[in-house]
């Protein structure tokens, strides 16, 4: 079962519940922890995993024979992000720009266009306290997060087990790239104006891919009553409530994970779990109705 | 003219509330929400909207049934496994249309979407440009530039000394849109590991696009081993640290009322930024 945790707002919680919630189901199941935020991965920063591998991720980019270039333009006539352009007897290209879709070399007349690779990210994986793990990082300077996210998301190899997906912050393509295909949606927020705003943009999200979701309310006691009205009148359960605590904060601060500093946690994110599984079957049985 | 754009690396660290301020502190400027796919600066000014446009951008393949003789090529070349069954799965696809150009039978057209709005908003503190990108859309860094370049304008037809801009999280392609070629950046991070860490990236794209970095350290009593920390990188970086801002239930507080803190207290946070927006200026 795929779980992925997201939130609209950034900074709200998800690398404490992700982590926290792997390393409490460690014990009685097979899990995995995918960090899919290549933008500002966090997680191995409280997990401390021991790093068994990693691979770079490369997108494939137009290189141009120009013995062979008759500058008939056709490569920058078919690019769609402006990333190839036609000069006079000049093709000038432009790899950051470039998405990798290979429309410029296939349409080649001339087959003068082949693919080498840019880099533009890492990928890598290795384990932490019976936890599978793996996290991207995009490059410092690249723009483009989801070729990095799918590179992560392959390495998803635990069908019977868990697998938790760690998402960025947002509601646009990256989001969007490494919620899908999740049996469920974790949604971390925190009880104020911001929180609310950006939670209903991230059911929206979710919704728009027809992944059920469920809210974790973090720093509660603070702020005001406004998200528990919109889960209630939206009818979307709050599976976990974390209070606002300068200790948790303390802790997170110092990279020690929740259920590590305070491990009578434990029991409610394995709570927390079961919820979720009693919500997926229900839905899958009554999916097969 | 001078563009101050607040940025963080990591989410949630206190950019929005520190803009807010800004926008009250600041004379002669004009306010940009650059978070356009989660947009909370509107919540703390108040805007009444002046201005709507439609952001058209971006297309996406579309498959004439009639057409189509199920031959599988475009299925097999896209890279993007948008299209399965001979149906175009939109969220994938990234409208490179290179399935439209292969299609032997010409069944596939590529249309352009519409992928949000944008606003020009007046506020008690002067125009906000502010945008709200479509759910699960693309192009946020294209519906940004177009943030700035109306911002900008504003800035240019008003004679505004300033443009003061929110941006999103994270370091990719809506960050390096908001910060290339501005004068400013101001990076808000927080002292726990993770802020270091990303405090650390997003310096790497400023330093990448050229782009002139200070910081402020936000709640930095709550771990103030980590905050000397961040001090001693930023000194040895030569990057300046230009606000501590104490943890305080404040700035909460002033969310929930929707004004900005500097509006809200009179205490040791508003001084703070207070004392950083005079540093900046």
């Amino acid at each position: 079962m795929i779980i992925s945790i997201a939130s609209g707002k950034g900074g709200t919680g998800k690398t404490l519940i992700a982590t926290s919630l792997a390393l409490s189901l460690s014990d009685a199941y097979k899990v995995q922890l995918l960090d899919c935020d290549v933008e500002e991965p966090n997680d191995h920063v409280l997990l401390r995993p021991e790093i068994t591998g990693s691979k770079a991720v490369s997108i494939s980019i137009p290189k141009v024979d120009e013995e062979k270039c008759t500058y008939c333009g056709q490569c920058a006539q078919v690019c769609a992000y402006n990333a190839i352009a036609v000069l006079g007897n000049q093709v000038l290209t432009f790899p950051q720009l470039c998405h990798g879709c290979g429309a410029c070399c296939y349409l080649c007349p001339e087959k003068a266009i082949t693919e080498e690779s840019r880099e533009t990210g890492v990928v890598e994986w290795g384990h932490s306290n019976g936890v599978g793990f793996a996290h991207g990082k995009l490059t410092v300077g690249e723009a483009m997060s989801p070729p990095v996210i799918r590179k992560v998301k392959e390495y998803a190899n635990n069908k019977d087990g868990i697998v938790i997906i760690d998402v960025p912050p947002g509601t646009s393509c990256p989001v969007v790239e490494a919620i899908k295909g999740s049996a469920y949606c974790i949604l971390v927020t925190e009880p104020t104006p911001f929180g609310l705003n950006d939670l209903a943009l991230a059911v929206e999200t979710v919704r728009e891919l027809d992944i059920p979701c469920g809210v974790v309310l973090n720093r509660a006691g603070v702020g005001d009553n406004k998200v528990e009205d919109y889960c209630r009148e939206k009818n979307i359960p709050i599976l976990l409530t974390i209070p606002l605590d300068t200790e948790i904060a303390r802790l997170y601060s110092r990279g020690i994970a929740l259920v590590d500093g305070i491990p009578q946690w434990k029991s409610s994110f394995i709570q927390l779990f079961d919820k979720i599984t009693e919500i997926v079957d229900e839905r899958s049985r009554s999916a097969k109705r | 003219m001078k563009e101050v754009v607040v940025l963080s690396g990591k989410g949630g660290t206190g950019k929005t509330s520190i803009v807010g301020s800004l926008a009250a502190l600041a004379d002669d400027k004009v306010l940009a929400d650059c978070d356009v796919d989660a947009a909370d600066l509107h919540l703390l000014l108040s805007p009444s909207e002046r201005v709507r446009n439609e952001f058209w951008s971006g297309q996406v393949a579309r498959i004439d049934e009639d057409k189509c003789n199920e031959c599988g090529l475009c299925q097999e070349l896209c890279r993007f496994d948008a299209i399965k069954d001979f149906r175009v799965d939109a969220v994938s696809c990234e409208g490179c249309g290179f399935c439209s150009h292969v299609c032997p039978t010409e069944a596939i057209t590529m249309r352009e979407s519409m992928a949000g709005y944008w606003f020009i908003s007046d506020t008690r503190y002067g125009p906000l440009v502010h945008a709200r990108l479509g759910i699960a859309q693309e192009n946020s860094g294209k519906l940004v530039a177009v943030v700035r370049q109306q911002a900008k304008q504003i800035a240019e037809e008003q004679g505004l000394d300033y443009i003061i801009s929110d941006g999103p999280p994270g370091i990719g392609c809506p960050v390096i849109s908001s910060l290339s070629g501005a004068g400013l950046a101001l990076l808000v991070t927080e002292p726990s590991l993770s802020g270091i860490h990303d405090l650390e990236r997003v310096l790497g794209v400023c330093r990448h696009f050229g782009v002139p970095a200070m910081v402020c350290i936000n709640k930095y009593d709550l771990n103030e081993e980590n905050t000397r920390q961040i001090e001693s990188q930023c000194l040895s970086q030569g990057v300046e640290v230009v606000g501590r801002i104490p943890f305080d239930n404040v700035v909460t507080e002033s969310i929930v009322q929707g004004v900005p803190v500097v509006e809200y207290s009179n205490g040791n946070v508003t001084r703070e930024i207070e004392r950083m927006w005079h540093l900046l200026r």
